[in-house]
């Protein structure tokens, strides 16, 4: 990391790069200092983070629901997995048109975007694991007298619980990449929407800042994913 | 309590191709005895213990508990599986508690005897333990402790020590036959070893394979005040000769068709 940092000053410093296929570190700061000063950072920031968390939180909350029922249950798997499974291959930017002439130019159509490319890979890693439960486990539940409801909050849910904090935190991935994707095709701000407006005054600096800010972010949740698994999956380490 | 398996078969597969591994198999267990099914893997032994716990339902006959036909798995017949199946994101205490938690038990109840089961199974510091944090030994003493603790009419065994190393199975089964003389439980226990069988139970049935079935049947009163020892006694080793004579004829007969 730091030994890029160096490489990346060096090589801009020695003035053997045109600065504007490479600003310096230090252009790159100071678009930080000036965007966060002016507030602009923190604006793009929050709308961005904002869309990935209900775009996303969506698909999470109706994936667990779906992937378990197709997971314990044949007749909805046989049903839904077909469906899914095509979807699944469609790529999701592919929809952007469709989203923005039913829902226009507002938030809707990329918080939607984001629950689209991102639902079918939840609900089917989580059925995955469902399918995944020891037999043993759940044979002992109802010979200890478990019934269906108790046998799927009781032990299938806490089963997968590392599996489903996994498969979230792969596919956030994702979702950040949609919410830029979104934004480059429309928004008012946005980091994916600074970008875009930074490539036509040719500011290299603001894209690279826009870049990093947009990995850093994605290392943060990714961080977050794992320490929450840690705390509340102890048994699965 | 009165266990009856009622001239129950059992056919696997598709119409047409099925396979019979069960054929017409009765036999019954009495209050407070311990009955062991002996049988080579195609015997259907595993088959008939998921039948007698409701995961399986038989072709034709029924499984009688105190009368009532047997229709799906209930906590009146505990069972313990040969793998390992303590939930692993509980600790061992939880465990012993978790079959009394579903029914509903009242706390003060559910603590009370999670502590006296663990104890039965000698596992009375153990209790803030992780499954993984345990051998496998320990793993099928809370297993055990757990059918135990939901108040079975009747424990049902499926090899529970068939995983472990020699060593520990013999201490485990000294561990399970001082659990029958402490408790008094009824017991079915399905087995491939025949000294196991003849070491725990009162009666013995023999199984055959493909279809299983039962080929002998043998009630026994050893004196199991040296229990260790009784492995080596001429009696306990006439009788195993004989019935491991009868099981070796049937490879042989199995060989040559």
């Amino acid at each position: 990391m730091a030994v890029t940092v160096l490489l990346w000053g060096a090589l801009t410093s020695t003035a053997t790069v045109d600065p504007l296929f490479l600003p310096s570190p230090g252009a790159v700061v100071q678009a930080g200092v000036l965007q966060t000063q002016q507030g602009m950072l923190w604006r793009d920031l929050t709308a961005s983070v904002g869309r990935v968390f209900a775009g996303f939180g969506l698909s999470a909350a109706m994936a667990l629901p779906l992937g378990m029922a197709m997971g314990t249950s044949v007749v909805i798997c046989r049903l839904l997995e077909p469906l899914m499974g095509l979807i699944r291959y469609m790529p999701a930017p592919a929809f952007i048109p469709l989203l923005i002439i039913y829902f226009g130019l507002g938030e809707l159509p990329k918080v939607l975007l984001i629950f689209i490319g991102t639902l079918f890979f939840n609900t089917l890693m989580i059925m995955d694991a469902v399918k995944f439960v020891p037999s043993e486990l759940i044979e002992t539940t109802r010979t200890l007298g478990g019934n269906q409801s108790q046998l799927l909050t009781r032990v299938i849910a806490p089963c997968i619980a590392p599996q489903v904090l996994d498969a979230y935190r792969i596919n956030m991935a994702a979702a950040w990449n949609l919410v830029i994707v979104a934004e480059l095709v429309a928004a008012n701000e946005g980091l994916g929407k600074r970008i875009s407006l930074a490539q036509r005054f040719l500011r290299t600096d603001e894209i690279f800042l826009g870049l990093i800010v947009i990995g850093l972010i994605g290392l943060l949740i990714d961080l977050g994913f794992r320490q929450l698994m840690r705390r509340s999956c102890a048994w699965a380490n | 309590m009165k266990l009856r398996v009622d001239n129950v078969s059992k056919w696997f597969g598709p119409p047409g191709q099925a396979k019979l591994v069960l054929d017409q198999l009765s036999f019954s267990v009495n209050d407070g005895v311990f009955v062991a099914l002996v049988g080579r893997s195609g015997s259907g032994k595993s088959t008939l213990l998921r039948l007698i716990a409701g995961l399986e339902q038989p072709s034709s006959g029924q499984v009688l508990l105190d009368g009532q036909p047997v229709q799906e798995p209930g906590p009146d017949r505990g069972m313990v599986f040969q793998k390992y199946s303590l939930y692993p994101w509980l600790s061992a205490a939880e465990n012993v508690a978790f079959g009394m938690r579903l029914q509903g038990r009242n706390k003060a109840e559910i603590r009370e005897r999670t502590a006296y089961f663990l104890d039965v199974v000698g596992l009375d510091r153990a209790g803030g333990l992780m499954p993984r944090q345990l051998s496998g030994g320990m793993q099928q003493r809370v297993a055990i402790a757990r059918a135990l603790a939901a108040e079975p009419k009747v424990l049902l065994l499926d090899e529970p020590f068939g995983a472990l190393d020699i060593q520990i199975r013999e201490s485990m089964q000294l561990f399970l036959y001082q659990l029958w003389e402490r408790t008094g439980l009824s017991a079915v226990l399905i087995t491939h070893d025949l000294e196991e069988a003849l070491l725990l139970a009162q009666t013995v049935h023999i199984l055959a394979p493909s279809p299983g079935r039962i080929m002998r049947s043998v009630k026994m009163q050893l004196d199991r005040s040296d229990f260790q020892g009784l492995r080596l006694s001429r009696d306990f080793l006439d009788l195993r000769e004989d019935l491991a004579n009868g099981l070796r004829h049937l490879d042989s007969d199995a060989g040559l068709q």
